[in-house]
């Protein structure tokens, strides 16, 4: 009886097994394979080089750069874009005004493609141009106005801030779905002990809120770490290395330099950091919702 | 009397505010879509020059230049179907496994779990060649069902994991009760679960229709037919290596952007439904 | 659970309906048909009616097929020749060292022996450096045999571009460009002055500075120390480098460089420079047919960049612009070769230069070429470029030479700290090659 609810339960997976493991673990077992050799790309012939890929890493100065700057963008689309998308997703949640334009609206930038959203980023923050620096000096703060995109200083930051406003109709997306589903009651029934709007908030809607939380969370971690076409779009990765990311320097050894070993060899480190913090969070999360 | 003057005039504050913020943000979503449009009704001399978000002539012709050379007609089909079939794919495939692993017990379920959720984390830029010689050998290659399961699997780990969180998240009375009334797991599945994961199911399939939608570089690799490549594909014909055709790429963009819009459209709704029955909170 | 055998059998049916419809017409072996795969979007159409051409004068088939962008082209004919599917005829986009590869691993046919027929009729038709591009020198440090590998379809020349109104705007003589470095920082300071914007390029994607930086080395080196740098014989250290790097610095201290130049993509120089909204531009030949698109009214002309030594001539980057090569392994290479010796015969060469604003790879087409374009063909005397040099620069030594550039424009490093942390990474390149 346990034995056929078991076999009975593996039909469920069995789709999702089967897809995963022919789409998805026999490439990555070649991948990681590819990691250990010196290879080309194109040559029949592959030099292997044992884990002198991944010790490479470990001194690649500019590979932990693009890291720590993969992780500044993150952080600020942790906060920054969660914030506001949870604060829009609450907005729209309650009984408002012209809810359902601001609904449409919220998810135009994601739907929106790269190029444009390049396009008319690069046209707001030109230093010369710019809308943003034409507005700066208007408003009497000319020496805010510079160069956005290009000034070092700069540049990660306002990669971050467009890129968190591109992805913030997902998180507000989720929010909202997650806010939907908690039962009205349990809001009059907080109303009935006499408990005003932010006590409703604190005690219905943030505990029912924290495990969608941290799923946007591990999402937008996922999807930031590894974002880079809207950076290509913006800034190329320049100047200089200041807005690199990882996943452009796996490009750029894959069809730059040719190094199509140390390429696999990189997305393998750098999936398994994406792991770590994945889990560190979700277990620091499971432990939070226990205590 | 009093106090209900001053909690209105609160609660008029309150709104004030809360709208100044939707608004603000909401702008800041306009205008790029606004800058897209006008900018596909100018002229590739008029584009960079004349910046005023409406047009001094509306060259509407360039919708209809950007269908005919795009060739938009049958790759707009074959991205219909492809979004369709990947996302029904899925739906179902993500749905019954992340069902499995939030409700069902079996040996290795929480292995199998966390193979998923790595599989998200991991991204293989170089998977492109071993991908590409596997599906050679499986006689996939240039066929239009290796593009949709190569695809599925693209979105399959998100996805489960969006749907295991939303139904560990859900009450199991309802499942119990059907139990009782004698309904199979897979019935249970179909009639009571996924009913219920509407809102998430919403957002599964606004996202991987997204996905599908905008996908073109495994697209170009793996298709050596014209007849297959899906719209995006389309797209690149006004992206020259050295002239882009701006107002025409501008007009595709605009035509691709649409049929998404309308699915997103159609599936927020599920997504807010029972709010109107709901109390007015706050 | 009957339920759910119902629900497989639909998606298992549905599945079989996919696969129907996924049944391409497949390319029919009977006739011997040609399929070529090209990146060129703009080139299309051209290709398309060369191909009816082609047809109606041998009844020969050829298939261009077009996959762009480029970026996805080199990763789809890597793919392809790693599952033996590469066309008759392709390109190879990307370094000359990625092209070595695919000779060695056989992926193409050597082509010297069709050049070399009938008294080097083919081979003569050529620009002899569009061909060199293409080309394996005699003791080439690739070791790939020498010979002919590649076939160029047309060439191209990177330049000095100035716009004509604005230079007068400036207070100069629109007729008399710059002929020295000096005068280059002169004009600097008063495009400053005025507030205007100076050079504009695609310095955001690397290679572009590269491609500066090297007419500069050649002006202040010579070609012979250069090569011998990359052999490993000179050090980036050595001072005349050093006063390479030292020019982006004077030039971004005069005022000449345009603000943001360092994260800027070609394609938004190229905006700036149709829309008179920058004096200079550094670009290739290709421009032409971009700024005519944008501004046809735009007034501008095509220069060498300005000379800073006169020990060594000023050289520029030119040569093929695009190659077709014939797959090896393809049955049909002969028909092929056939099909490319037609394509860059004079008539077929003069139609696609027409159609598309390119410079004709062969020399006897270059007649009716727009008065802004021959200029840009008189740059092919200066040319040279890193393909026909026989060795090549370490991949990560170029990215930090070019990077760094970026970091000397603004103002983080010196160029004496460049050429000292690319000539540790030119060391420890070495010491791995070891």
């Amino acid at each position: 009886m346990r034995l056929k609810s078991s076999l009975e339960n593996y039909i469920f997976v069995l789709p999702a097994v089967l897809i995963f493991v022919i789409f998805y673990v026999i490439p990555f077992i070649r991948v990681f394979q590819l990691g250990l050799y010196e290879w080309d790309g194109i040559l029949p012939t592959k030099i292997f080089v044992g884990l002198d890929n991944f010790k490479e890493i470990l001194t690649d100065k500019i590979w932990w750069q693009s890291m720590w700057q993969a992780g500044y963008i993150t952080l600020i689309a942790l906060t920054l874009q969660n914030a506001v998308a949870f604060l829009l997703a609450w907005a729209c949640d309650r009984e408002i005004r012209l809810k359902n334009f601001y609904r449409v609206i919220f998810f135009i930038p994601p739907v929106l493609s790269e190029v444009v959203v390049g396009l008319v980023w690069q046209w707001i923050l030109d230093g010369n141009y710019g809308l943003l620096n034409h507005w700066l000096i208007h408003l009497g703060l000319p020496n805010l106005a510079r160069n956005w995109l290009s000034d070092p200083n700069t540049a990660l930051t306002t990669v971050a801030i467009v890129h968190s406003w591109k992805g913030f109709g997902w998180g507000f997306l989720i929010f909202l779905a997650g806010l939907q589903t908690i039962p009205r009651e349990l809001y009059e029934a907080s109303r009935v002990d006499g408990a005003n709007a932010w006590h409703a908030f604190k005690n219905v809607t943030i505990p029912l809120m924290i495990p969608v939380a941290v799923l946007v969370a591990i999402l937008t971690i996922l999807g930031t770490m590894q974002a880079f076409v809207l950076i290509i779009a913006m800034t190329g990765g320049g100047p200089a290395y200041h807005t690199q990311v990882p996943v452009l320097r796996i490009l750029a050894s894959m069809r730059g330099s040719s190094r199509f070993g140390y390429a696999c060899a990189q997305g393998i480190s750098f999936g398994v950091i994406l792991m770590a913090i994945s889990f560190i969070q979700y277990r620091f999360s499971k432990h939070a919702r226990q205590t | 009397m009093k106090t209900t003057l001053y909690y209105k005039t609160k609660k008029i504050g309150i709104n004030i505010l809360i709208h100044l913020f939707l608004l603000s943000v909401a702008i800041t979503c306009i205008f790029p879509l606004v800058w897209m449009v006008s900018s596909s009704l100018k002229t590739q001399e008029t584009i960079f020059r004349d910046t005023s978000l409406i047009p001094k002539s509306f060259h509407f012709e360039n919708y209809y230049l950007a269908w005919m050379e795009g060739g938009f007609g049958r790759n707009f089909l074959n991205s219909i179907f492809y979004t369709t079939s990947v996302v029904i794919g899925i739906i179902i495939v993500s749905s019954l496994a992340a069902y499995a692993f939030s409700r069902l017990r079996f040996p290795g379920s929480n292995l199998l779990f966390f193979m998923f959720m790595a599989a998200m984390m991991i991204p293989i830029p170089g998977s492109f060649v071993p991908l590409y010689v596997l599906l050679n050998k499986l006689h996939l290659r240039n066929t239009a069902l290796g593009y949709i399961l190569c695809m599925i699997n693209v979105g399959l780990s998100t996805s489960i994991f969006l749907l295991k969180t939303f139904f560990d998240k859900m009450p199991k009375e309802l499942e119990d009760a059907a139990r009782i009334d004698g309904c199979s797991k897979l019935g249970i599945w179909w009639h009571v679960a996924l009913p219920l994961a509407k809102p998430v199911l919403a957002v599964v399939v606004i996202f991987n229709a997204l996905n599908v939608w905008n996908e073109y570089v495994l697209a170009l690799i793996i298709f050596d037919s014209k007849p297959l490549m899906p719209l995006q594909v389309a797209l690149t014909t006004f992206q020259g290596e050295f002239i882009t055709r701006y107002p025409l790429l501008m007009a595709g963009l605009t035509i691709t952007a649409l049929p998404i819009i309308l699915v997103y459209l159609l599936m927020q709704k599920y997504i807010v439904k029972g709010v109107t029955q709901g109390a007015v909170v706050g | 659970m009957k339920w759910f055998l119902r629900s497989i059998g639909l998606a298992l049916l549905s599945l079989f309906f996919i696969n129907l419809s996924g049944c391409a017409p497949q390319t029919s072996g009977k006739t011997a048909n040609i399929t070529v795969w090209h990146w060129m979007t703009d080139r299309e159409p051209a290709f398309q009616e060369l191909s009816k051409r082609y047809a109606a004068k041998t009844g020969m088939k050829v298939n261009f097929e077009l996959y762009a962008p480029s970026d996805a082209y080199t990763q789809k004919v890597r793919a392809a020749a790693q599952g033996g599917n590469l066309p008759d005829i392709f390109g190879v986009l990307g370094e000359k060292r990625d092209f070595s590869s695919f000779v060695k691993a056989g992926h193409i046919l050597e082509l010297t022996p069709y050049m070399e027929e009938e008294g080097s009729a083919w081979k003569n038709k050529f620009f002899p450096k569009a061909l060199a591009v293409n080309e394996f020198i005699p003791e080439n440090t690739y070791t790939v045999k020498p010979g002919i590998y590649g076939v160029p379809i047309d060439i191209m020349t990177i330049q000095m571009l100035y716009n004509k109104d604005l230079f007068k705007e400036l207070g100069f003589n629109p007729q008399k460009p710059p002929a020295t470095f000096g005068e280059l920082l002169d004009i600097g300071k008063k495009i400053k002055e005025k507030n205007m914007q100076g050079l504009v390029s695609g310095w955001g994607e690397v290679w572009m500075i590269d491609c500066f930086a090297n007419n500069y080395a050649f002006n202040i080196m010579g070609q012979d120390k250069v090569l011998a740098t990359i052999k490993g014989e000179v050090p980036y250290t050595d001072p005349d480098w050093v006063k390479v790097f030292t020019l982006f610095k004077e030039l971004q201290d005069s005022g000449f460089l345009a603000n943001g130049l360092v994260t800027m993509v070609n394609k938004t120089a190229e905006q700036l420079f149709a829309n008179d909204k920058a004096v200079f531009a550094f670009n290739g030949s290709w421009c032409v047919n971009v700024y005519k698109g944008m501004n046809p009214k735009l007034n501008y002309w095509a220069i060498l960049p300005p000379q800073v030594s006169d020990k060594f001539p000023m050289s520029i980057w030119g040569g093929a612009g695009s190659s077709f090569m014939v797959n090896a392994r393809s049955k049909n290479k002969e028909e092929a070769v056939k099909f490319l010796k037609w394509l860059t015969d004079a008539d077929q060469q003069a139609f696609l230069s027409e159609a598309t604003q390119n410079l004709p790879a062969n020399k006897d087409s270059v007649g009716k070429i727009p008065h802004i374009l021959a200029q840009f063909a008189k740059g092919m005397d200066f040319a040279t470029h890193p393909s026909i040099w026989g060795i090549s620069e370490f991949s990560p030594v170029i990215e930090a030479f070019d990077k760094g550039i970026q970091s000397i424009i603004i103002g983080e490093k010196t160029p004496e700290q460049v050429a000292q942390e690319v000539q540790k990474i030119k060391e420890r390149e070495l010491a791995k090659k070891r």
